[in-house]
């Protein structure tokens, strides 16, 4: 039996219509304009899948493992702004979902994940596929559910919806045993959430913006220090921010969750912070006396050594999330609010106050000694490619496409974010916080098939990608024209080159990837296009013909392999302690060895 | 450093030198399966002490928990548990009973004391004054029950101690705050 739609709209006046579980999921899906889904059937989500059977409004793509169709709603989230939705199996089906789900729970990611449960008479019995999801994701999901009746189904999933893009976004998993899915009960609408106790803060006090208006007065070497926080609240944040900045002149870095939010065309553009960032985006953040945090957390790899972190500033920290104040770095002035109301209220504070753009030409001059550093640069190679220039030269031959950008976890990464240049929020998906390595690939997937039209590509490492490499399945399938652009430099640089050889005496132990793939070979066994390339001269030419391609590519870029991802603060030391790299003179000395 | 001499503000900060502080938490929470868990779940992952813990539905209507907890942390430590707490979609308040003036905190604890002649007479007399109940006896037990602040319950254990203290079993701290003034 399949209801009729006018049944659906006319219930929420009358009596709730009575529906069986799989098609009270199928129902609230559609009901949170969800139109599309990345899942694995199994035997404890088969009810599920038959009513998927029956819909043709949302489109399910069928991954080849559960974490593939994680990263892909995280990608599809990050890109569109809405709730990613992924479907599993009980059991491996569950667990396979833990990475995704830690990773969207680290990096603040919308996500609804669905899970298939063992009957309810069996939970506890130790059945076959049975596993204890909500105790496993208790720890790594914003919230979490087990249905046992099905009278709760309409309400929770309903309620995870809400719960995952409101406030601090996040990833919720709810866990559906299979009788619930047969089990026939009622359907509410998405207007029968009701949670007292969870009611996030989005307005900022008053007193907050103008202590905070108090300090942006008088600040003489402020700067914004943004992060995926104004990404989260939505394409308006980015626009009060950017409105903000011009009223204010005040200069922006952003973490790497951050990208894209304010224009890196900009003169007023820092590059990104921490660890692999900018020299000018480090010296700034050291020397600022205001430092404007709008959305992002004071991690370890932004703040090098905590207590040497910009010495000299008043700190105004804008969250939504009460427990990132005074977390890691004191706050002076605390904003509990979204991104984009804070900004709001900053800007009109701002213009209320009639306030100028203050002089900051003593600054600005700093800066521009700092960036004259040109820290960034690397030595030319006239007969190999070097990775930078791999991605430099993707950079400007795709720049004035539709294009998204997803990554691995690496070195590749590092430059992707150095080289690779954004304009626009919603473009950059990364794996920030967890760090997770085969995040790429999936996350393209989701990417594209939010943005059938757009050219969306995974700049890879060989390593990373080898993580997830039967997605390319997927991408064939499913008709995903997915690029993987792979700096292929055949061993695991980020842990061999760079720390293993700064940390660990170049005692390489087991970073190096013997009987790597012949990945055009690998591309060709997929159904997919296969491209190599080892010279800087022909690289123009390979990657247009990657872009031109219509359907996924695997681009094999043969990279030098000696090359650092510079400049680089050692974990451990202070913002103004960064090695720039030798071709500036610097070498590393034992001291700073001995900091990271 | 840079050329800037400007006072440090945020850098005040050194955690690790701050004292501990022992804290009594009223954590409202919504009763449903494995609320407790994820309280208990959050303490354990963080690294944050737990010293006792009651827990129990207190408004069947709404079904409303609370849980009391006693924890331990330096004031920064103690800040993020407040905030990590209040994180939690089923956690609606999280109320810090030491640092109200109006907070109290009692605690019930059952002993058994074994004992004949004069140790036997003597445990009864200081149960007596510190007015505990006899809630169950044999030719050679008491049972006592016994309501108050922690320091009294452990002072209460520590005199049954040579008079044959056998058995404890304590609720943990439970807390309220005490009714609003008139005026």
């Amino acid at each position: 039996m399949k209801p009729q739609p006018e049944a659906i709209a006319a219930s929420s006046q009358t009596e709730p219509l009575t529906l069986s579980g799989a098609q009270i999921v199928v129902e609230a899906l559609k009901a949170q304009n969800v139109d599309t889904m990345f899942g694995y059937p199994g035997g404890a989500v088969l009810p599920i899948y038959d009513e998927l059977f029956h819909t043709d409004e949302i489109r399910h793509v069928l991954v080849r493992h559960e974490q593939g169709a994680g990263h892909a709603a995280e990608g599809y989230a990050r890109s569109t702004g809405k709730p990613g939705v992924a479907l599993a199996t009980s059991g491996p089906g569950a667990t396979n979902m833990v990475t995704p789900i830690t990773d969207a729970m680290m990096d603040s990611i919308p996500m609804v994940v669905i899970t298939g449960q063992v009957p309810t008479h069996l939970i506890g019995t130790d059945a076959f596929q049975e596993c204890d999801t909500v105790g496993i994701t208790r720890c790594c999901a914003k919230h979490n559910y087990l249905v046992t009746q099905v009278d709760e189904l309409a309400r929770t999933i309903h309620e995870a919806f809400h719960v995952a893009r409101s406030g601090r976004p996040g990833p919720v998993v709810i866990d559906i045993p299979k009788d619930v899915q047969f089990a026939t009960g009622p359907y509410y609408g998405p207007e029968c959430v009701s949670r007292p106790t969870y009611q996030p803060r989005r307005e900022p006090r008053p007193e907050a913006i103008r202590a905070a208006l108090d300090l942006m007065a008088t600040a003489r070497r402020p700067v914004f220090y943004t992060g995926g926080g104004v990404i989260n609240s939505g394409p308006r944040a980015s626009e009060l921010l950017r409105d903000l900045q011009a009223a204010t002149g005040f200069p922006v870095t952003s973490t790497l969750m951050g990208l894209g939010a304010f224009p890196a065309s900009h003169e007023d553009w820092l590059g990104m912070l921490g660890m692999h960032g900018s020299y000018e985006a480090n010296s700034a953040m050291h020397d600022c006396d205001l430092m404007i945090c709008v959305g992002a957390r004071f991690d370890d790899r932004v703040t090098g050594r905590i207590d040497a972190f910009s010495p000299g500033s008043k700190k105004i920290h804008i969250d939504i999330d009460p427990s990132s104040i005074n977390k890691i770095v004191h706050a002076d002035v605390p904003v509990i609010a979204d991104c984009g109301e804070a900004l709001d209220a900053l800007l009109s504070g701002w213009q209320a106050r009639e306030l100028e753009r203050p002089d900051l030409a003593g600054w600005k001059a700093q800066i521009r000694e700092w960036r004259s550093r040109d820290c960034f640069a690397y030595e030319a190679d006239a007969k190999a490619i070097k990775p930078q220039y791999a991605v430099e030269r993707l950079y400007e031959l795709t720049k004035d496409r539709d294009v998204y950008i997803s990554t691995e976890v690496g070195q590749h990464q590092m430059w992707a974010a150095q080289h690779f240049h954004f304009e626009e929020p919603n473009r950059w998906m990364t794996s920030g916080g967890l760090g997770t390595m085969g995040y790429g690939l999936p996350a393209a997937l989701g990417i594209q098939a939010a943005h059938p039209d757009a050219l969306v590509i995974d700049i890879a490492g060989e390593a990373s990608v080898q993580m997830v490499m039967q997605e390319m399945s997927t991408a064939v399938q499913h008709r995903l024209a997915i690029k993987v652009f792979i700096l292929n430099n055949e061993w695991m640089g980020m842990v061999r080159r760079q720390w293993q050889e700064l940390l660990h005496g170049e005692r390489y132990s087991h970073s190096y990837s013997e009987a790597l793939p012949d990945f055009v070979k690998l591309a060709e066994a997929y159904g997919a296009k296969g491209i190599v390339c080892d010279h800087p001269d022909e690289l123009d030419a390979r990657i247009i013909e990657m872009v031109e391609h219509d359907g996924p590519v695997i681009f094999d870029c043969r990279v030098t392999r000696e090359e650092n991802c510079l400049p680089m603060i050692p974990s451990g030391a202070a913002h103004n302690e960064m090695i720039l790299g030798t071709i500036h003179g610097d070498e590393i000395d034992d001291d700073g060895k001995g900091l990271v | 450093m840079s050329d800037n001499d400007a006072p440090a503000s945020a850098y005040d900060m050194t955690h690790e030198d701050e004292a501990l502080e022992r804290r009594t938490l009223a954590v409202m929470v919504d009763n449903e399966p494995g609320v407790l868990a994820r309280v208990v779940g959050l303490f354990s992952a963080r690294g944050y002490n737990i010293e006792s813990l009651t827990v129990a539905e207190v408004d069947a209507s709404r079904h409303r928990s609370r849980i009391t907890i006693v924890t331990s942390g330096t004031p920064h430590t103690l800040e993020q548990i407040e905030a990590q707490l209040l994180r939690l979609v089923p956690v609606g308040r999280v109320v810090d009973i030491t640092k109200s003036k109006r907070g109290i905190e009692r605690e019930l604890a059952l002993i058994k004391v074994a004992g004949t002649g004069e140790r036997r007479i003597e445990a009864l007399r200081l149960a007596d004054i510190f007015r505990a109940n006899v809630i169950d006896t044999t030719l050679e037990s008491f049972v006592f029950e016994l309501t108050g602040g922690s320091d009294k319950i452990d002072q209460f254990i520590a005199l049954m101690q040579p008079l044959g203290l056998v058995e404890v079993s304590r609720t943990g701290v439970l807390s309220i705050k005490r009714g609003k003034e008139k005026g």
